[in-house]
Formats: C-alpha cells, structure tokens, sequence
C-alpha cells in the first residue's frame, strides 16, 4: 500500500446509524473549528520549493555582461528545442552570445540548460507568476533575462538527496 | 375622524391590550420588523451558509465583498441577481411561469407571522403580544400555509416544460406530502400535552411543564427529520439532483426569479428552526428560571426572551448547515420507504403511547407539575432507549432500512476476509 493512503475498514455488521450520525458531526464540528489551509492567494503566497523550476534567468558578470559563453550546451541539450542561440566573437576572441532567445511556451522546465551550463549563466528561477499579453511576450530575448531579478533555483543534490 | 385619544387610552400594562387603536398600530410596527429582520436573516443566512460550509471543508469562504467577513456578500448577490437577464423559455407557460417563485415565496413569508418570539411586552396601553398574529388556530395555520409552497415547486416544474424540472418538481412535491404527514403527525404529542394548537399556549405550557424535548424526544427526533425533508436540504435535497435533474424545478429559472426559490428555501429553513425552538425547546421561554412564567412582565424581560429565541432559532439554523455537511443524500426510493415505512408508523405509535400515558396519569389523578414531568420522562427515556440503542442496533449501513439476512451477512464476511484490505477488525 502507497505511503500515507489510509484504509478504513468496511462496515461489516453491528452497526448502528446514530453512532455513526453522531461520529460525523463530531468530525464535521472538527473540522469547523480546525486552522483553514486555503492560502489568500494576492495577499499572502506560497512559500515554493528552492528546487522550483520557472521562468529563465540569465546570470551577469560585475561589469553587467551576461556570463553567457556561447558554447552551445544548452540548446544541445533542451529537449523541448526551445533555446535559439547565435554565438558571436570579439577582437580578442571571447565569444558572446548575439541572440540568445527562450521560447518560455515551448520550454518544459526540465533544468537540464541550468545543469549543462559550464559558466553558471543561465538558470531556471523560483518564479511563478508569468503572464502576458501576446504570446511573441513569452519569447525571452537576452535582455529580459538578464534584467529578471527572481531567485534561482538550487538544482538537485545527489549527495543530499532531500535537500535538507 | 376617528378619536385617537379614545383609542390610545391607557390600560393596566400587565393584562393584554384590548382597544382597538393599540392592537392595530402595534401589530402594524411588528409586521414592519418581523418582515425586516426576517428578510435580513434569511440573507445573512446565505453567507452563514457559505461561511460554515468553508469552515467545515477547511477553507475561508467569501471575505472580499465588505472588509474581511465578506459581510457584505448576500448584497452583492442581491445586486447580481438583480441585474441578470430574464430569460423565458420559449415552450414554457409563461403566466404560471411567472407565478411560480412567488407562489413559493409568500407562503414562506407568511408561516412566521404566528410563531411567538418573545415574552408579551408591557406598555401603557396594555399587554403587547410578541407576536404578529396570536391565532388561535395557529400551528394548524402553519401546516396549512407551508404545504402551499408545494404548489409554487411544482408549477415551477409543470410550466417551465421541461422534462428535468418536471420530474424535479413532482419528485420535490411527492417529498414535501410524505413528510407533511410525519411531520403533523409527530406534533400531535406536542399538541396533546398543551391541551391547545395556539403556539403562545404551547410555550407556556413548556415554562411550566419543562421543555418537550425531555418528554418527547422521539416526536422532536421525527419532527426534525420532517423538517429536513419539508425544506428540501440535505439529505433530503433529491429535488435539485445534479447529475440526475440537473437542477431540478427551477433549471429554466433566471435572475430574480431564481432567486426567489433559494430565499423562499432559507426562509422555510428559519420557519423550520424557530417551530422546533417553539414546539420542543420551549420557544422564547428563558431556561433555567422561572421568572418568565410567573410575572409580572417587563421590558428588560421581553428582549432577554427574543435574544434566547434567536440564539434557540440560530442552533437550529446551524444545524441544518452542519448537517449539510454530515450525511450523504438518500436515494429516492430509501427517501420514500423512510418517510412512509418509518417515519409514519413511528409517529403513529408514538401518539398512542403518549395519548395513553396522558390519559393514564389524567384518570390517576395527577395533577400537572413535577410528578407528571417526570413520569413522562421516564416513559420518554425507556422510548429513547428502545430506539435508539436497541432497534438501531444490528443494521447494515449500506441499505437505509431493514434489518440485513444472515446470509447477506455471512457473504459479506467472506469478501472481507478474502479482501487485502481486511484487518481483522471484526468485533
């Protein structure tokens, strides 16, 4: 049996309809009286899990460049195919990237860009409320992401698996 | 023109207002705020409802409209339904199409104008009864006027032309007559110890004679499942059946028109509660004190009586929420073998009990006081004992009624042994 599931016996004989009544109103009445669990939601917010994948952030150097490397991991690797990325070089040889756009619709949250990142630059972030007016508005271009200021998501730790 | 001072003479306040002038301007100011405060409760009612169902699931309920209780809310629907379209259903009789909510409504309304509220109010013109109408027929008017509201239902049902209303409506209306019977026929006990059907009778024979909840229990216990039944709330709500009827009799209804039908459904519930308040739990009488029933009246007395009547009437509305979220429905046919398999023949044997036992300790000659309370209860609580721990003993849950066959029983045993999920718990 699942963890947590709880398996209430059938009634089987001997039974009798006002305990029975009466045992639910006392549960009811419990109930009345028990702390509510809806969370009012504009005023008050869930508290998400450090580990929560959303909307994309890219990190920055000091100097405010994006720490993006250009190496083409990331669109590599996305599963969802939702990462465009035009690599670019300076004069001395560093590459940036010229367009680095995250379709947020075709993007299935998966991290694995965050986990393939060598430079740490790009993140999923602990952030839920995205919404838009057009759907060209969920194409993330380079600016927006490095101006998102969200919290990143802390990715999974084999060597402390609950994260504890 | 009429001499008002004539009318208005003073009188001895602690005996009843017998000039005309008194009677009619003060029975005018109690229609005024019985209708008021009557129409406001059955709205605040709404949002107690919403409120406790939430409470009870874990959840707030409404808390925007109107600072952080959502006090509010019931306005805002007011104005909601008010602004809503009317719609009329092109196949629907329209004359008895419009008629209907009110034909529901206006006998909800008027079966709280014979039910006493509080103690008779002293004043310079006499004895003021806290009541709209002292009839002298009064119980027999509520039953007469709250079987009415059948009629609304069921004409909603018959001219809205539509096969679920239709079934809606006659199956509301073939609940609402099986019940009225059990539910007459459980306050003939009532109706029997106070000698009387006049409801200020009844109450004060209960100041004195002790609450009929301790001497009746069983008619109390079938009078409030009548009155779940005769107000279509749950377990008893099958004429509004989601998946069945989708919403009953009033599927076709709209805006305020729609309305109505829930506000006359809340105003039956507040007529509900404050008769069995009245009929059982002593009505506006103040418990554990004999000071409403000797005299003399006051003021201060009046509305400490009508604050114990609303708080007697408001448990009762409390009730029905919790109850609300207690019990599953019943199924129609168990709904119908309850009302007439059970509930008639309880009622019917109850009153040959009650009736011999009165007319046993009548021919004894006990007067009524103590000693005649008591031996009723004692009658009443060998009844409860009977009832409720010996015959509700030994059922199955699953069918509402019947005592199961041993070899259903035996069968179930067999699949519960079988079953991975027994425990052995089978005491």
């Amino acid at each position: 049996m699942a963890i947590g599931v709880k398996v209430l016996d059938r009634p089987i004989e001997e039974v009798s309809y006002i305990r029975a009544t009466l045992k639910g109103m006392a549960m009811t009445f419990k109930h009345l009286l028990e702390p509510k669990v809806t969370v009012q939601y504009p005023e008050a917010k869930w508290q998400i899990s450090p580990r929560w994948r959303g909307t994309h952030r890219m990190l920055t150097t000091e100097t405010g460049q994006a720490k993006c490397v250009a190496c083409g991991l990331c669109p590599t690797v996305c599963p969802a195919n939702c990462i465009k990325l035009i690599p670019g070089e300076d004069e001395k040889g560093n590459r940036y990237p010229l367009v680095f756009e995250i379709d947020e619709f075709r993007c299935i949250f998966c991290g694995y860009c965050q986990e393939v990142c060598p430079e740490e630059a790009i993140h999923v972030g602990r952030h839920y409320e995205n919404s838009e007016y057009s759907r060209a508005g969920f194409v993330y271009d380079l600016e927006r992401l490095t101006a998102q200021t969200h919290p990143v998501c802390e990715m999974w730790d084999p060597d402390d698996p609950k994260g504890e | 023109m009429m001499d008002l001072h004539a009318m208005l003479q003073a009188a001895n306040p602690q005996s009843l207002a017998t000039n005309l002038g008194p009677f009619v301007i003060f029975t005018l100011i109690k229609m005024i705020i019985v209708f008021t405060v009557y129409m406001l409760g059955a709205a605040l009612l709404t949002l107690a409802e919403r409120k406790i169902s939430a409470w009870i699931q874990g959840r707030h309920g409404p808390n925007r409209v109107g600072g952080r209780g959502g006090w509010l809310q019931p306005a805002a629907d007011g104005v909601k339904n008010f602004m809503k379209e009317e719609t009329y259903p092109e196949a629907a009789y329209k004359p008895l199409f419009v008629l209907a909510p009110v034909l529901a409504f206006i006998p909800a309304l008027s079966t709280f104008a014979v039910i006493p509220f509080g103690a008779p109010l002293p004043t310079r013109w006499g004895l003021i009864p806290m009541v709209v109408a002292d009839l002298p027929v009064g119980f027999l008017f509520i039953l007469a006027i709250s079987s009415l509201g059948v009629y609304g239902i069921v004409i909603a049902g018959w001219a809205s032309n539509n096969k679920y209303a239709l079934l809606g409506g006659l199956r509301s209306s073939a609940q609402m007559i099986s019940y009225e019977i059990a539910m007459g026929m459980s306050t003939i006990p009532v109706l029997l110890l106070a000698g009387n059907v006049t409801l200020s009778t009844i109450v004060t024979q209960q100041a004195y004679g002790g609450w009929n909840i301790v001497n009746l229990t069983i008619a109390f216990f079938i009078f409030m499942v009548a009155a779940f039944a005769e107000t279509n709330r749950l377990p008893f709500d099958l004429p509004e059946a989601e998946s069945e009827l989708i919403a009953g009799y009033h599927t076709e209804y709209s805006a305020m028109k729609f309305s109505l039908f829930p506000i006359s459904e809340y105003c039956n519930m507040i007529t509900a509660s404050a008769l069995m308040a009245t009929l059982f739990f002593g009505g506006w009488d103040v418990p554990f004190t004999g000071r409403d029933n000797i005299g003399p009246y006051s003021g201060w007395l009046t509305l400490l009586s009508i604050v114990i009547f609303l708080l007697k009437t408001s448990f009762f509305l409390f009730f029905y929420i919790w109850i609300r979220w207690t019990l599953p429905r019943f199924r129609y046919d168990q709904l119908m073998s309850l009302g007439w398999k059970v509930m008639l023949p309880l009622a019917l044997a109850y009153i040959v009990i009650i009736a011999a036992a009165i007319l046993a300790l009548d021919s004894a000659g006990i007067k009524e006081g103590a000693m005649y309370a008591s031996i009723l209860g004692a009658i009443n609580m060998a009844l409860v004992v009977i009832l409720f721990a010996i015959m509700d003993r030994g059922r199955i849950v699953s069918p509402a009624y019947g005592r199961a066959r041993s070899d259903r029983i035996e069968r179930l045993r067999r699949i519960s042994e079988r079953s991975p999920l027994a425990t052995g718990a089978t005491d």
